[in-house]
């Protein structure tokens, strides 16, 4: 998929003047937070499941390699067959090879933030295949030929006017004047156009929401069923999984799903939690004959040892996105790549380069919410610190915030000027608002107070008010 | 090699190589022993409130359960179901030996079909291997006896339980298929696919509203057998 985080900023604009986007993220912003508050309220032990969360990812990788080894050593006993990828490329190739061994031409995929990372999709339209999306959101998105705005619910930016019109344009073997009196009824269209598809695919992709090393099971998670049917009515399976998705036992992943529907719907459990080993038992009357893991690093693995490892402890859930005000202002495809949200402020640049992605960890008000909701406690503003540092440390940042950020330095260092300049500005603000308690506009940050007022001090700087206090004042 | 480029790269970044021989036996051990975390409460509890915390559960995710009270009940369970439900009266059966063994003659214009599922079926039967009260899930291992097709292409999937096999928490369950469950190709538990269902499918991909039948079924029936003296 193609990095557009570097119009992040123009993007953000466009995003906060578009209607039908803002209608959508109303919808999304009263729904996903009360849905998880709910949830975690019917469990009491959600808050010391988390530590266990945390506990079991840590465990997993700093035993990473040992787990993986197990992992495909165990798949393979099971019949199928695991081909480890280090970059996105080695992925895509292996995906294409696979798919024309099996003489494919339709390809069915289950949802799978992986594959939209590696481009999979274009890859296989490339040579000839026809790759079909089954999860009803990332259908709609093929169909518009736009990606994903958020990990779990990728089409939630349309409104049902955009389904409608979509549908319309692409079903023309469909009467043109059938009416969609129902939501019912665009999901019925889709159900049907898509049953023929699952039918008629040769092969089927699917994500991995768990690996597990001691069965070499891959673990899907679904609400729609639609990941089931890739996987099951194909004669090849093909599970795209990145390296981190590895967890050692049934029981570690039991803990996991507790978290994870609950921090992702608010649904207690999702309605299909599937667990694939291997290919078809003799004596199995449905299932693949071929199972394959697309076992894939392309940047996970740069990421152990350094101040970033945390991040591979990721479930997936979007609670982080769910509750940010920076992704309710400004949706998804704001990020310009994969992954959204406070997870892909931490991502991207892991990923893609700081170069192309340093404004995400920059459109944080570290406000602390991502952390405080995440499943396995990711310290997730502590990590977009560590890129603004990097960001800075590689003169990345533009010259003006820079040269704003050493004259700051120079007054932080000298304590006493820094006083005597407060001192100054408050006194000076305070004369310009003129008892108006706020600026509108403001000269030089013209771009700043166009979207608020700036309020004017009130009283003396912070050092006259604290040794005010001290001194017995208050 | 990738394989050996990628582990190496774990390895560079845990500043270690590979790892020696008994720390590899201390998570063999784990492996092996595969202890249990923190198990919520509401996984737990007596025989009675394990069933009816399954039914309600199960009934909040939008199944619906019949309480039937023995196993000869069963068919007269189906026929009034879908004669409720203006459902056709010919379907899919999992092969499953305790379905076999059901008493249809009582009810003659049932006509199941043991076989695997295909896409032109409006209903299905399959059998539940556990239900799993904390969440209101059922457990269907994909073997022989039940194809895992069953599950996914009706509009309208039925599923025989046992009250006796509801457990309470996920890792009852596998403790379940662990115990009794033999995979000829791995010598292992595991079957070629284990899926947990909780409710019928669903998206609410379109405006953040749910709507049931996604590609899955549109209902899922759970025909309760009280075969449990405890939990009557």
């Amino acid at each position: 998929m193609k990095v557009e985080s570097p119009e992040f900023q123009q993007r953000a604009r466009d995003a906060l003047a578009n209607a039908g986007l803002q209608k959508a993220l109303g919808n999304f912003k009263q729904g996903f937070p009360a849905k998880r508050a709910a949830a975690v309220a019917g469990l009491p032990e959600f808050e010391r499941l988390r530590d266990v969360g945390r506990d079991i990812k840590n465990h997993t990788l700093a035993h990473l390699d040992f787990y993986l080894e197990t992992f495909a050593r165990n798949v393979e006993r099971a019949g199928g067959k695991v081909h480890w990828c280090s970059t996105a490329d080695d992925a895509r190739a292996t995906v294409l090879e696979i798919c024309r061994r099996a003489n494919a031409r339709t390809v069915t995929k289950g949802k799978s933030m992986i594959s939209e990372e590696l481009g999979i999709n274009a890859h296989l339209e490339a040579h000839g295949m026809e790759p079909v999306e089954t999860d009803l959101g990332e259908y709609i998105l093929q169909l518009r030929d736009e990606p994903p705005s958020h990990i779990i619910a990728p089409a939630f930016h349309l409104n049902r006017e955009d389904w409608e019109a979509s549908f319309r344009h692409s079903h023309t073997e469909l009467p043109a004047d059938r009416e969609f009196g129902e939501r019912r009824d665009i999901l019925a269209e889709a159900r049907a156009r898509l049953r023929a598809k699952f039918l008629a695919a040769d092969v089927g992709i699917t994500g991995a929401n768990f690996l597990i090393a001691e069965t070499g099971s891959s673990v899907i998670v679904t609400n729609e069923g639609n990941g089931d049917l890739t996987q099951t009515l194909p004669r090849v399976h093909i599970a795209l999984a990145s390296i981190e998705k590895v967890v050692p036992t049934l029981e570690d992943t039991c803990t996991l799903l507790r978290l994870l529907a609950r921090s992702a719907t608010g649904q207690d459990m999702s309605v299909y939690t599937t667990f694939s080993t291997g290919s078809r038992r003799a004596g199995d009357l449905d299932g693949p004959e071929e199972y394959h893991v697309v076992l894939v690093d392309n940047g996970r693995s740069a990421m152990m040892g350094t101040e970033f490892q945390e991040m591979l402890r990721c479930i997936r859930c979007a609670a982080c996105m769910n509750h940010c005000p920076v992704y309710g202002a400004v949706g998804g495809h704001s990020y310009g790549w994969v992954y959204p949200g406070p997870m892909g402020s931490v991502l991207t640049p892991t990923l893609v380069g700081v170069d192309k992605a340093g404004h995400l960890p920059n459109a944080s008000t570290f406000c602390g919410r991502c952390e405080s909701v995440c499943p396995v406690k990711i310290p997730l503003p502590k990590m977009m610190r560590h890129w603004r540092e990097r960001e800075f440390e590689r003169h990345l940042s533009p010259p003006v915030a820079r040269q704003a950020l050493g004259l700051w330095a120079w007054f932080a260092k000298r304590p006493t000027m820094y006083r005597a300049a407060t001192r100054a500005g408050t006194w000076l603000l305070r004369r310009l608002a003129r008892g108006r308690g706020r600026f509108a506009s403001l000269p030089l940050a013209g771009g700043w107070t166009a979207g608020r007022d700036l309020p004017a001090p009130q009283g003396g700087t912070f050092m006259a008010e604290y040794l005010r206090r001290k001194r017995g004042g208050a | 090699m990738s394989k050996d480029a990628i582990l190496n790269a774990i390895r560079r970044g845990l500043r270690r190589g590979p790892l020696p021989a008994d720390q590899r036996a201390m998570l063999e051990s784990r492996l092996h022993a595969h202890p249990r975390h923190l198990v919520p409460s509401r996984a737990k509890g007596p025989r009675a409130e394990l069933v009816s915390r399954f039914i309600a559960n199960a009934t909040r995710e939008f199944a619906t359960v019949a309480r039937v009270p023995d196993m000869a009940a069963v068919p007269g369970a189906i026929a009034d179901h879908l004669a409720a439900n203006n459902l056709p009266t010919r379907f899919a059966m999992a092969p499953h030996p305790e379905l076999f063994a059901l008493p249809w003659d009582t009810r003659p214009m049932l006509k199941p079909e043991a076989r695997r599922a295909e896409a032109s079926d409006t209903v299905t039967l399959t059998h539940g291997f556990a239900g799993i009260a904390e969440t209101g899930t059922l457990m269907l291992p994909g073997v022989p006896e039940r194809p895992t097709t069953l599950n996914l292409l009706p509009e309208q999937a039925m599923v025989l339980l046992r009250a006796s096999a509801i457990v309470g928490g996920f890792e009852d369950a596998w403790d379940q298929l662990r115990a009794r469950h033999r995979d000829a190709l791995t010598d292992g538990f595991m079957p070629r696919n284990v899926m947990f269902v909780t409710g019928p499918s669903r998206s609410a991909d379109i405006e953040q509203t749910l709507e049931l039948g996604a590609h899955g079924p549109r209902q899922l029936h759970i025909l309760l057998v009280d075969d449990d003296a405890q939990a009557v």
